[in-house]
């Protein structure tokens, strides 16, 4: 019974949030990693495309609200998550129109591109703000919980709670439908064949007759959906507040860069290693080990390797060991 | 041509009168950031001290009193140092009520205050730190020292039979000092802290910092944080993974709209804001009705005596110079002296002038101590169908 409340207490305050979090973490990196692979610059708008695009969601999401449009037990926000698609796909192609479509005729190495994405980002991020404004906005409706931890404890009988909450699972099954495509995508289809061609071999690409232009619109247009995507799960899951979808950008190169940027099953495993070291290294294990050791074994401490506050931390040092140690990640991406 | 000179006359006569003096006092508080949902009412609270003064035509021969607010942020130190800076060097303001916040607090009374030599009486800032910090005798406070809060608290817990604890506060001044003296009074009188850990506003997700105070366990969680920042976050994510059930609110986390955000999981949660049973209190609530807006807000009447105490004193000094008046405020804030409740200021500037002693009681019975400090009366609060009751006062 004692092993069963350990597992307990283990899904619910780390396996369960832990995934959670990894999957918004993987496609955050995943759509950085397809920017690198493809236009072959680190895009630091990405966590702005990521608010940009929950913005617009939020707006649809308001705005069905109030016409009497629900979705049922499951938040009204996927209805409207297509038309934020929609809205950041074009502004991103417009912002690649007007500002990066002219660094890549002059062929600008990739550092000036990285500096342009940076300006690109300060701007996304006060037009967010403009539009929307600083302040945490909460989105979410319909059920809150599949189960709640006082259901499960007189489900089961145990003396500790699972909670799972539907935006919990929401996440982890859209993300799976939005990985799986976007692999069948690059796998299987003329256009992902050519995007991978391009990304390949640019020069090969051309002379077989690839057109750059295209290649360069449907990456962004995977980009501005991936990045649509994660923001919202992150923001109906969490909170949405412009400033800590900024913070995010930290962990998400952080996973993209140890799965090997430019790849993009890496940067799935990326964002899961990162998302379960942050909240593994952080855990006090107090309560785990004692259910799960004998009673004269129970720890009189917390059994916590560091506090929370130093959880950016953990993805910092992670980042560093990487680059120290396999500069191209683990998943052989391409070196930095 | 008769009226025509009468209107002129009056004209000159009124404005050569505000001209000559009108007081101003600057609203220093945190109109945004975590405390914005409160600040309203305590900035309320000292303008209607304020307009009552200006009503009776009694202070200094008919000065009127002028609000001149600015913005503290509760939490940017520079924004508040730079707002406090246009409020002395600007607007010229003869005293400051504010700030909110204690770490902005102590900042602007380092930085601008003793520099200008400007006076300022907080409503609101708490830290045990401020009662010893350098201040030239120019900062009082008509809040209590969160070491009375920690003890007030920890009698609270005590007589509900808790007798352990997990303790997370917000990671500045208010927070670790509060968080400390609690700490210190809970174990002192046997009581138990599981664990005691920071936490930083401006985060999307706790579920970590929840999930190690869970692991600590405790019967319950004191959230020493700010109703409308992460302090709310970290009890609806304590709610939403079972973490813990009954949570203990101190004065920061007393706010109408974190109940109705959370709703029913709140139910039974209890804490303490700094009150009082004095008829004070209720006399202050009637006038913060007639005026619109809610007197029993945290720190609203802690607001209106601050600013009373400010234009008393300035009336016993005779002087808008805050080196002259701030020598007097403790004789006015203290016995002995005729007791002076809200809606009398008028009448006490009468006291004053007739050179009678007088005892500021107000509506939060202000007394205040040592290093100009209220002394410290609580209302204890729990959370009973959606609405804040009061328990009792202690």
């Amino acid at each position: 019974m004692d092993q069963l409340n350990a597992l307990i207490v283990f899904l619910n305050f780390v396996f369960v949030p832990g995934l959670t979090y990894g999957a918004q973490l993987s496609l955050g990196a995943l759509g950085v990693t397809l920017v690198y692979g493809i236009l072959r610059f680190s895009n630091f708008a990405h966590g702005d495309t990521m608010a940009f695009g929950t913005m617009v969601t939020i707006l649809f999401t308001w705005w069905f609200q109030s016409m009497g449009l629900h979705f049922g037990p499951l938040p009204t926000a996927l209805l409207a998550m297509p038309f934020g698609i929609l809205f950041t796909a074009l502004f991103v192609l417009g912002t690649d129109r007007v500002v990066y479509q002219f660094y890549r005729k002059k062929k600008s190495v990739s550092t000036i591109l990285v500096i342009v994405s940076v300006g690109v980002m300060f701007v996304m991020n006060g037009l967010t703000r403009f539009i929307i404004g600083v302040e945490n906005r909460n989105f979410e409706d319909g059920e809150r919980f599949l189960i709640t931890a006082r259901d499960f404890k007189t489900l089961t009988g145990l003396d500790e709670g699972l909670a799972i909450k539907t935006t919990q699972v929401i996440t982890v099954v859209v993300a799976i439908l939005v990985v799986a495509a976007m692999f069948w995508f690059l796998n299987r289809t003329r256009t992902g064949k050519s995007m991978r061609a391009f990304s390949d071999n640019e020069d090969l690409a051309l002379l077989s007759g690839i057109n750059p232009e295209r290649v360069v619109q449907v990456t962004w247009i995977l980009a501005a959906t991936l990045a649509t995507v994660a923001g919202v799960l992150y923001g109906l899951d969490k909170s949405f507040k412009p400033f800590t979808y900024f913070q995010l950008l930290l962990p998400i190169f952080a996973s993209a860069i140890v799965g090997g940027l430019g790849n993009p099953l890496g940067a799935i495993a990326g964002g899961f290693i990162i998302a379960f070291s942050e909240v593994m290294v952080t855990y006090a294990w107090k309560k785990v080990a004692t259910y799960a050791l004998p009673d004269s074994w129970a720890p009189d401490g917390l059994l916590q390797l560091m506090s929370t506050d130093y959880k950016f931390a953990v993805s910092f040092s992670i980042l560093i060991l990487v680059l120290l140690f396999m500069p191209t990640g683990l998943f052989k991406g391409k070196s930095v | 041509m008769k009226k025509l000179l009468m209107v002129t006359t009056a004209i000159y006569a009124f404005s050569g009168a505000a001209i000559a003096e009108e007081v101003k006092i600057g609203v220093l508080l945190g109109f945004t950031g975590p405390l914005e949902s409160i600040t309203p009412a305590m900035g309320a609270g000292a303008e209607l001290a304020m307009a009552e003064v200006t009503a009776s035509g009694k202070l200094m021969g008919g000065a009127t009193v002028t609000s001149v607010r600015g913005d503290s942020t509760c939490v940017d130190a520079a924004a508040a140092t730079s707002a406090a800076e246009r409020l002395v060097t600007s607007d010229k303001v003869s005293a400051i009520m504010g700030a909110d916040c204690s770490g902005v607090t102590g900042a602007i009374l380092q930085n601008v205050a003793r520099p200008n030599g400007i006076a300022m009486i907080s409503p609101s800032a708490t830290s045990p730190a401020l009662s010893t910090a350098e201040d030239d005798g120019l900062f009082f406070r008509t809040a209590p020292s969160d070491a009375r809060q920690g003890v007030v608290m920890t009698e609270v817990l005590m007589d509900r039979g808790i007798k352990n604890a997990a303790l997370t506060y917000t990671n500045n001044d208010y927070g670790k000092g509060l968080a400390d003296a609690f700490q210190a009074a809970f174990e002192a009188a046997g009581g138990t802290i599981t664990i005691s850990t920071s936490h930083d506003e401006d985060k999307a997700d706790y579920s970590s910092e929840v999930a190690s105070l869970a692991a600590a366990g405790g019967d319950i969680l004191v959230v020493a944080g700010y109703e409308a920042g992460a302090g709310r976050a970290i009890i609806q994510s304590s709610l939403d993974s079972g973490a813990f059930e009954t949570f203990v609110l101190p004065d920061g986390m007393v706010g109408q709209s974190l109940v109705d955000t959370i709703g029913a999981g709140l139910e039974g949660s209890f804490g303490q804001y700094p009150g009082t049973d004095s008829q004070g209190a209720e006399m202050f609530q009637a006038l913060a009705t007639s005026a619109g807006f809610d007197g029993t807000g945290a720190f609203a009447p802690e607001s209106y005596d601050a600013a009373a105490l400010i234009m008393l004193s300035m009336a016993a000094a005779n002087s808008t110079v805050s080196k002259d008046w701030a020598g007097k405020v403790m004789d006015i804030a203290n016995a002995p002296g005729v007791e002076i409740f809200p809606g009398e200021l008028g009448k006490a500037l009468d006291l004053i002038a007739a050179g009678t002693d007088i005892d500021y009681v107000g509506a939060t019975a202000v007394d205040l101590i040592g290093p100009g400090e209220s002394a410290g009366n609580y209302r204890e609060i729990e959370i009973k169908g959606g609405k804040i009751e009061t328990v009792r006062f202690r």
